[in-house]
């Protein structure tokens, strides 16, 4: 325990010491919430209203969560340390839960400083906006069982294309996050709800608008999603743990 | 004084390739014990079998007694490994490197510091403790990585080319600093400096594809491969097909 506690530690300070974490999963998740907030401002339809918008930035942001993780577990393994780590009587669980749980608290603290922000831009701040944020931890459990499984699969380049490029871009386009999913419809809106992201979205929004009722039914599937993500990541890091592959 | 490191018949194959060939070998404790061959000959796959990071296919072997098939999580505790690469947490900084590597080894939190404060003497990194790693010169980096290696005080201590890289004053540095854990460390060492077996060694193994081809003290094995120079010696055994020990 002592061993996964410091492990935990420096995963910790690994993520956070490093600007282009900071830049990334909170700076540019806020800059897109202002400047979306500046465009409202000035056009006479409803497009980004912050009760809409603030639910979705905050899924978008815990996407960079996944780059961060599988970045910092693929250095590891291509750096050496994590051999160094594997030679040491630590355990394949001591090593799970140092890569994943500090990225619990991370990922809530990004989600509460996206609804801060949208609060300091106009947001009502109800109790309804802590169960938004509440709905947000299966996501954040699903992007960091990506993260887990990517790090445990691909070198950091390719982490940075997989979850730097096309995850994000994922999350943002097939989220709701910029448009409604039902202008475009058809094949596009069907995919979509495929995929856990909208349906981390809507169950954001449905917490935020009070429709108690339309959260569950949601958030399901983005708990399905994550459950399935995290086994597999599980399984797949355990055995690139094993003493054969390392 | 009893073995440290006791190997009987340590096979390791990657399909139809055999890396390390029923390798027998006996290391006392407190000895330091060099492992020589050109690139490919075996020595890092020993290593990483002998430190619980490679399965062997056949063979076993016994540290201080604990077998490395049978009670791997027990050889793994009295065991400190530098990779042959630096391996540091490149954004910690040298103390918090130090004292992660103590806590993974269950030290306690303030033990953990206590014993990072007096590696950081022993090592000289004082000027550079509270530096972040990343920023550190190769030669610091690879003094921080070995004792990274060193602070949960590993009764056998695997080496993996501890010098590669390093300029002569920071290899001489770290001549010193072996040397000085000889007495209560014993040390398994891999290197393709031969000036480095010469100066530390007490005795040296020569492997040549996957098979142990001789052992023996500097002298010895010169004297063997009927050598004017442990150089002249090495490259004789290193290139033989025959055992000559």
């Amino acid at each position: 325990m002592n061993g996964s506690n410091a492990f935990a530690g420096r995963t910790f300070k690994e993520i956070l010491r490093d600007p282009l974490n900071l830049a990334f999963g909170l700076g540019f998740p806020l800059v897109l919430l202002l400047l979306m907030t500046a465009i409202q401002a000035n056009i006479p339809v409803s497009l980004f209203e912050l009760d809409l918008l603030a639910p979705g930035m905050a899924i978008f942001g815990l996407s960079f969560v996944a780059l961060f993780s599988a970045t910092l577990i693929s250095k590891d393994r291509t750096t050496s340390f994590l051999m160094r780590l594997f030679a040491s009587p630590l355990s394949a669980s001591g090593y799970i839960a140092g890569y994943t749980l500090p990225l619990i608290p991370l990922s809530l603290m990004q989600t509460l400083i996206c609804y801060a922000c949208a609060a300091a831009l106009g947001m009502q701040m109800t109790v309804n906006v802590l169960l938004a944020i509440l709905t947000t931890l299966p996501s954040a459990l699903l992007f960091i069982g990506i993260g887990l499984l990517c790090g445990s699969v691909l070198n950091d380049k390719q982490v940075g294309g997989i979850c730097g490029a096309l995850l994000t871009n994922l999350s943002a386009w097939l989220s709701g996050t910029w448009f409604d999913l039902s202008l475009v419809g058809g094949a596009f809106q069907k995919i979509a709800y495929l995929l856990p992201f909208a349906h981390a979205v809507d169950a954001g929004r449905a917490a935020v608008a009070g429709e108690y009722a339309a959260i569950m039914p949601h958030l399901w599937w983005v708990i399905g999603y994550a459950v399935v993500t995290f086994a597999v990541a599980v399984v797949v890091f355990r055995r690139k743990m094993h003493r054969d592959n390392v | 004084m009893g073995y440290a490191i006791q190997a009987v018949g340590l096979t390791k194959k990657y399909g139809a390739k055999t890396a390390v060939h029923a390798l027998n070998l006996t290391v006392e404790e407190g000895e330091l014990f060099a492992l020589l061959g050109v690139n490919g000959a075996g020595k890092t796959t020993t290593i990483k079998m002998l430190s619980g990071l490679s399965a062997p296919t056949s063979g076993d072997a016994r540290l201080l007694g604990d077998s490395i098939t049978k009670d791997l999580q027990r050889v793994k505790a009295h065991n400190g490994v530098s990779p042959q690469e630096t391996a540091v947490a490149r954004n910690l900084s040298v103390k918090e490197n130090l004292e992660l590597m103590a806590r993974i080894y269950g030290f306690g939190r303030e033990e953990s510091r206590r014993m990072a404060t007096k590696m950081i003497e022993r090592l000289s990194l004082g000027e550079v403790a509270g530096d972040r790693s990343k920023t550190l010169s190769g030669g610091m980096q690879r003094r921080l990585s070995i004792a990274m290696a060193l602070i949960s005080k590993p009764k056998i201590l695997f080496l993996d080319e501890p010098t590669l890289g390093l300029d002569v004053l920071a290899r001489r540095e770290l001549w010193a600093l072996v040397r000085s854990l000889k007495k209560n460390t014993t040390i398994l060492l891999t290197t393709h400096y031969l000036e480095e077996v010469e100066a530390l060694a007490d005795r040296v193994g020569v492997m040549n594809k996957g098979v142990l081809v001789a052992v023996g003290t500097v002298r010895e094995l010169t004297e063997k491969a009927h050598a004017n120079t442990f150089e002249d010696a090495f490259v004789a055994l290193a290139t033989e097909k025959e055992a000559i020990a």
